[in-house]
């Protein structure tokens, strides 16, 4: 039987590790995340949990100490945000190349330079390239949910590779709100425990961890990785689809929201698709064909999925909050463009950075996009493929 | 209450309590059936500098995760505010603004740029340092802005409350009557004039 409660969404995390009760928990505290090792402190100081609660030093030493305990055969989470993520970047590449499904519930905020501890995306953007399967949530429902899915996803045997579970921070990690909690005999039942393969001290099959590999074995080893996170599809969906019969709630690689016959659409991440899912209903009430596809796996990118899902659209704005500094655009438009590349017909697609910082994004600014792309759907003319929301400038590639 | 949203927007100073007034809010409101949401907007973080914090409270979920922009209602926690922050910014005609403070509206007016809905003032200090000994504005303020709006059910909330307290002060069971009578009396004395 699940239970109604109210829960902000760091809260929401703690609450589904303390039901799934790991082996390690690696803690070292950051702004917006500090709140889940705190509430899990208490979990530990009650006697809830049996963990070992492992206060370290740093990023660096908690992704280590994560390192360290799960290739001796158990689970190990963290949680982290912004600086903190990227004080891990060395060892996030080597738990991923060493294939140790950890978990981190990434708190998502901005990267300091200038120094702020608002929400965005590019602490986690940055760590795409980790190996790292990256799942975000648009509210705390959502933060709990991926949390409980996220073992399964990452011990699959054809996978075996770390998990990334985000929410965006303060605007989801700070706010309270309704939520649905599993019964705790039900969650520890559907995640299972953790029996790998092997682990280091197995004593019929002892095993190296992390030696250092030569040419030529190296790329078979980087190949292997690359299969892994695209088996990490089936396993994202088979679980998703388990989940589903356990608990009722669906999910899959990304969720689409009105689109059945919709002209322009928007694609983006987390917390701000919940504004657009009301933007959107205002406007369908007006008579807009607009929809929503709201991206919740992001590593690995299911390319052929949102091409499909976007190849009736004439025109979409796919929403970046990151800026990627490429020069041309953020990273999910990258990758959301180059999916749709094999489309016979492609839809026009530009690309708007918002929210940098904590900069907020209300469902008039959302307005204003659907608007832009309805125009751009009428008259064919694209105007600027790169633009930043909301600045204080004339600029045309300003929106 | 009907079944429209309700949004509340909270101005106060980093250690007032204003944060832990709009949670209490929204637990209170979840106790009574409603989908809530209660959330601060963070700039740095020290104590002394201006915060905002925000709830909605409805019948329905609601998605929306920006700030509030068109408030129904809201509460200054800190008077000395007024002087820098446009507090009824976006506040709607209908609703009202309750502020924290032993002047008389009138002389609370000039600070609200032509504001011309309905100002509450309730003497937070006053009855905070009177039933607590001490100055923690956001109980009484909690309490002003339930009797105003009518968010909530006074009685069933006073309710919710003590059994509120209960929890959140489990350690320390001595404040928790300063508290409910914090919460009485400022449902008494908020006054619009």
């Amino acid at each position: 039987m699940s239970r109604r409660d109210r829960l902000s969404g760091n809260e929401a995390v703690a609450y589904a590790m303390r039901q799934i009760n790991p082996d390690v928990f690696a803690a070292f505290p950051i702004t917006p995340s500090t709140e889940i090792p705190q509430y899990f402190a208490q979990y530990v100081a009650d006697g809830q949990v049996d963990t070992e609660f492992v206060t370290v030093e740093s990023e660096h030493s908690s992704m280590s100490t994560c390192i360290g305990a799960e290739a001796a055969g158990v689970r190990a989470v963290t949680a982290t945000s912004s600086c903190g993520l990227a004080y891990m970047y060395e060892m996030l590449y080597v738990a991923a190349s060493a294939r140790l499904p950890i978990t981190l519930a990434c708190v998502n905020r901005a990267l300091t330079g200038p120094i702020n501890i608002n929400n965005d995306h590019s602490d986690s953007m940055g760590a795409r390239d980790a190996g790292w399967i990256q799942i975000y949530s648009e509210n705390n429902q959502e933060a709990y949910d991926n949390y409980l899915q996220a073992m399964r996803i990452a011990e699959t045997p054809d996978v075996r590779l770390p998990i990334m579970i985000c929410q965006d921070g303060f605007i989801t990690s700070h706010a309270v709100e309704n939520i649905e909690l599993e019964d705790d005999q039900a969650v520890k039942a559907f995640v299972g425990e953790y029996e790998p393969e092997n682990y280091l001290l197995k004593h019929e099959n002892p095993l190296a961890v992390g030696p250092y590999d030569t040419s030529p074995y190296y790329m078979e080893h980087k190949v292997q990785q690359a299969q892994a996170m695209k088996n990490a599809k089936t396993a994202i969906l088979d679980v998703a689809a388990d989940f589903a019969r356990t608990f009722g709630r669906t999910y899959g690689f990304f969720e689409e929201y009105r689109m059945e016959d919709a002209e322009a659409a928007i694609v983006l991440i987390g917390s701000t698709a919940g504004t657009a899912k009301t933007c959107v209903d205002q406007m369908r009430a007006a008579g807009h064909k607009v929809g929503l596809i709201k991206l919740r796996v992001f590593r690995p990118f299911p390319a052929e999925e949102l091409a499909a899902a976007l190849s009736h659209v004439k025109a979409a704005a796919v929403m970046d909050k990151s800026e990627g500094f490429s020069g041309c655009g953020g990273p999910v438009f990258a990758d959301t463009r180059s999916a749709c590349y094999d489309l016979k017909e492609r839809p026009r697609l530009i690309n708007i950075v918002y929210g940098l910082g904590g900069r907020d994004c209300a469902v008039e600014d959302l307005e204003r996009v659907y608007q832009y792309l309805l125009r751009i759907a009428r008259t064919g003319e694209e105007g600027p493929v790169y633009l930043h929301m909301g600045q204080r400038s004339l600029d045309k590639e300003v929106l | 209450m009907s079944d429209k949203r309700l949004e509340i927007r909270w101005h106060g100073r980093g250690g007032q309590g204003a944060k832990t007034a709009c949670m209490l809010l929204a637990d209170a409101a979840f106790a009574a059936g409603k989908y809530v949401q209660g959330f601060p907007e963070y700039g740095p973080e020290r104590m002394g500098a201006p915060i905002t914090a925000y709830n909605r409270i409805s019948d329905e979920r609601c998605s929306v995760h920006s700030y509030i922009y068109n408030p129904d209602y809201v509460v200054v926690v800190d008077e000395t505010l007024l002087s820098s922050v446009d507090v009824t910014h976006g506040l709607k005609e209908d609703g009202a603004v309750v502020i924290n403070s032993a002047k008389p509206v009138s002389e609370l007016r000039p600070y609200l740029h032509g504001y011309e809905g309905e100002v509450y003032t309730i003497d937070a200090r006053k009855i905070s340092e009177e039933c607590l000994g001490a100055y923690f504005p956001n109980t009484p303020m909690l309490a002003a802005v339930v009797e105003v709006s009518k968010v909530l059910d006074p009685d069933r909330f006073v309710q919710d409350m003590e059994a509120s307290f209960q929890h959140k002060f489990a350690t320390k069971p001595q404040v928790i009557e300063g508290n409910m009578r914090c919460l009485e009396e400022s449902m008494k004395e908020v006054r619009a004039q």
